[in-house]
């Protein structure tokens, strides 16, 4: 792999800078996703320089921990959002992540996945990309997979799902480089990605079109119409509990506020 | 924002069910298997898998670790050896840093004296609030700074996972979630942090039964306790030499004890009022990883030890503070303490303790860690003073002077370990349950548990073997 050192020394690497907990101000808004144990912590950690506390077990991460950095003259405030396998059940930690997906709005999402157990983290970033086509996937833990005689082959993998796919080893901060390279161009909207979204059945697509502009009428500025749309005929009952309470609107405007919810103490709450 | 057409959430629900009938059925099914195909087929062109890896370490590993004999016995001589290291580890920098901090003591009270300080500021300053300080920072710290880099390695290393497998077993029997054997073991970091921890439980009836329990667990407040009580009375009684191993033994003694009071008061929550089966979950054991040890040191010494004694220190000086006065508000020659202690003496010696025990961990209701502390201030301020630079002084002064039997350190043992929570961990409960009932169960009912079991083996105790 010819990315696996080249930015260590490219003048980008010295553009990067923590910022912690200092969010004020920021730019662009990126969200970690990815299942549990997959190093979204350790990632978050080396990024904002934040202590949020890492632990090999999964679950750690409850609440959304919520840090800065600074690339490329841009400063962006990233959210580690709990690690999940879906985000279709209602358990809390998946409708924390969810509901940031959802009315957050960030501008990139990154969905960690572990290289040695690609198929398994597969749907939760297809169903990332069936809620925003800003992603990048970051493939963490290629030296564990290299040691197990497993290599991914980003190029395929970005190539299918129609976003950027990037190997990285977070525990070392190996090409994070070129992650945010991808991150920047994705959130800037300089990079257009295709992201891959099985097709419906023509009946189910003209239901999810007769449903969309409803939804668009009784909840204005709702992002993702659609994604709400394929909830309800699929009778997700959390998501018509909040469409039904006005819990939509409500959630809307808490996760696009300013600084939502921030606070250091989140940060840092795994860390007692 | 088109007033006109006025669409109602509730019709919007309507029209999505009226338009799911008349889609064919299983049409979502459709949808999700060519969702596992296109999964498989991106995964079989990204992913060169060389094949030649032999069985794997991890599995090996786990093989062992997680078998159905050596799983338990491995995790008990993993406890023993933590607590053995932390015994054996903690116990002369305690007495170099409880010297250093008297020596000043004395340094700073003389000073003061000859500056024409009044003495009741000097007292109320040096051996009321920066005793209790100085007691707090050595009887906690060393342990502290010992056992939580090794119980972060073994956490980054992957091992708790591991824990929660092998007993999932046992915690399924009790009505409760495999997974609280995971906040179960973050409780032994710190009761609040294990509450938090129990986010990881789904269903809101085994988290209720993770949190209520969650204090059965010693948590590094109570250590010291435990660990002074093993080393000075339970040690003691055997040859230097093991003395250490049987002081490690009868801390993992009484962590299996608190252990077995988590499964039996869950059991009888499941039956009782949190009535429910356990559900089925799927845990993963992660991969075994190197820990980073820098990340570990400052995990486990910043975040974790300077947190837990900040907190001590500042419950600690006014602790110190509220101890002075007890023992220098003499009305009518006897002093306050004196007074209270004497008052709760009847309850005290009813559960095997005494008045002066019972006063210490009611002044310690902030944080567990100030009881022995707490306790000995008491003691001290009644008599003369006693200078402690040694586990034989303590021991004379709670044998010979006031009379402790093994009866008292074991009830002492067992009434730390059961006795209510924290003040910070009571707030924890709130905040995670929103439920002024739960918390005030979660706060009650160890307390009742700790008198109830301390009465039975005082009488037991009494009866039988002539104490």
């Amino acid at each position: 792999m010819s990315t696996e050192h080249a930015c260590e020394t490219c003048p980008m690497h010295t553009e990067m800078a923590q910022l912690g907990a200092a969010v004020g101000g920021f730019d662009r808004v990126v969200a970690l996703a990815g299942n549990p144990n997959t190093g979204k912590s350790t990632l978050f950690n080396a990024l904002t320089g934040l202590r949020q506390h890492t632990g090999n077990w999964p679950g750690k991460t409850v609440t959304r921990a919520e840090g800065g950095f600074q690339f490329g003259g841009v400063r962006y405030k990233l959210v580690d959002l709990p690690g999940t396998y879906s985000l279709l059940s209602a358990s809390d930690d998946e409708e924390v992540a969810r509901n940031f997906l959802l009315f957050g709005r960030p501008d990139c999402t990154v969905v960690v996945v572990d290289a040695s157990a690609l198929e398994r983290n597969l749907y939760l970033v297809l169903q990332v990309l069936e809620i925003t086509d800003r992603v990048v996937v970051a493939v963490n833990l290629m030296d564990e997979a290299k040691r197990r005689g497993i290599d991914v082959d980003t190029r395929s993998l970005a190539r299918d799902l129609g976003v950027p796919a990037v190997p990285i080893v977070a525990r070392t901060s190996e090409n994070v480089m070129a992650l945010l390279g991808e991150v920047a161009a994705v959130s800037a909207g300089e990079t257009v990605t295709r992201p891959l979204r099985p097709k419906g059945t023509p009946e189910f697509e003209r239901a999810v079109s007769r449903l969309v502009p409803l939804i668009e009428t009784a909840a204005p500025g709702v992002p993702n119409a659609r994604w709400i749309a394929i909830r309800l005929l699929d009778g997700d009952a959390s998501v018509e509990e909040a469409l039904a309470s006005g819990r939509l609107a409500e959630l809307v405007a808490r996760q696009q506020a300013p600084d939502a919810r921030f606070s250091r103490k989140i940060a840092l709450q795994g860390a007692q | 924002m088109s007033a006109s057409i006025a669409v109602t959430p509730a019709d919007i629900v309507r029209e999505a069910a009226a338009l799911r009938q008349s889609l064919e059925a299983g049409f979502r099914e459709e949808v999700v298997t060519s969702l596992y195909g296109e999964v498989e087929r991106i995964t079989r062109r990204a992913v060169h898998d060389s094949g030649s890896r032999p069985l794997e370490l991890d599995q090996r590993i786990d093989h062992i670790v997680t078998s159905r004999w050596l799983g338990l016995p491995l995790m008990l001589v993993i406890l023993a050896v933590i607590f053995w290291i932390t015994i054996v580890g903690a116990n002369v920098p305690s007495q170099m840093l409880a010297a250093a901090f008297f020596w000043f003591e004395d340094l700073a009270a003389g000073w003061f004296t000859q500056l024409g300080v009044p003495w009741w500021l000097t007292g109320f300053l040096w051996h009321g609030v920066y005793r209790g300080l100085a007691w707090v920072i050595s009887v906690m710290l060393p342990p502290m700074a010992i056992f939580f880099p090794l119980f972060t390695i073994l956490e980054d290393l992957g091992y708790l996972p591991r824990v929660a497998f092998n007993l999932d077993y046992l915690f399924k029997r009790a009505g409760a979630h495999g997974k609280q054997a995971l906040s179960m073991a973050m409780g032994f970091g710190c009761n609040a942090a294990g509450i938090i921890a129990t986010r990881v439980i789904d269903s809101p009836r085994e988290r209720l039964v993770a949190i209520l329990t969650n204090n059965f667990v010693p948590c590094n407040g109570r250590f010291p306790t435990l660990i002074m009580l093993a080393t000075v009375f339970v040690a003691a009684a055997f040859p230097p030499a093991v003395a250490s191993l049987v002081a490690a033994g009868s801390v993992v003694g009484i962590v299996l004890v608190g252990v077995l009071f988590t499964l039996v008061v869950s059991w009888a929550l499941s039956r009782t009022i949190l009535r429910g089966e356990a559900s089925a979950f799927t845990l993963e054991l992660p991969p075994y990883r190197r820990p980073g040890f820098a990340r570990i040191l400052y995990t486990s010494l910043i975040d974790r030890t300077l947190f837990v004694l900040w907190r001590a220190i500042l419950t600690a000086a006014p602790a110190g503070a509220v101890i002075w006065l007890l023992a220098n508000i003499t009305p009518g020659g006897v002093s306050l303490a004196t007074r209270t202690a004497d008052f709760l003496d009847p309850l005290g010696w009813a559960i095997g303790l005494d008045g002066v025990i019972l006063l210490a961990y009611i002044i310690a209701i902030p944080a567990n860690e100030i009881v022995v502390p707490t306790m000995l201030m008491v003691y001290m301020s009644q008599g003369m003073m006693t200078e402690l630079d040694s586990l034989d002084g303590l021991r004379v002064l709670l044998v010979d002077r006031h009379g402790w039997t093994m009866l008292t350190a074991v009830n002492l043992m067992l009434f730390s370990l059961l006795h209510n929570p924290c003040a910070t961990t009571i707030i924890t409960i709130y905040k995670e349950t929103l439920s002024a009932k739960w918390t005030t169960i979660g706060a009650l009912m160890p307390l009742v548990i700790a008198f109830a079991v301390t009465f039975l083996t005082a009488a037991t105790a009494r009866a039988f073997f002539g104490f």
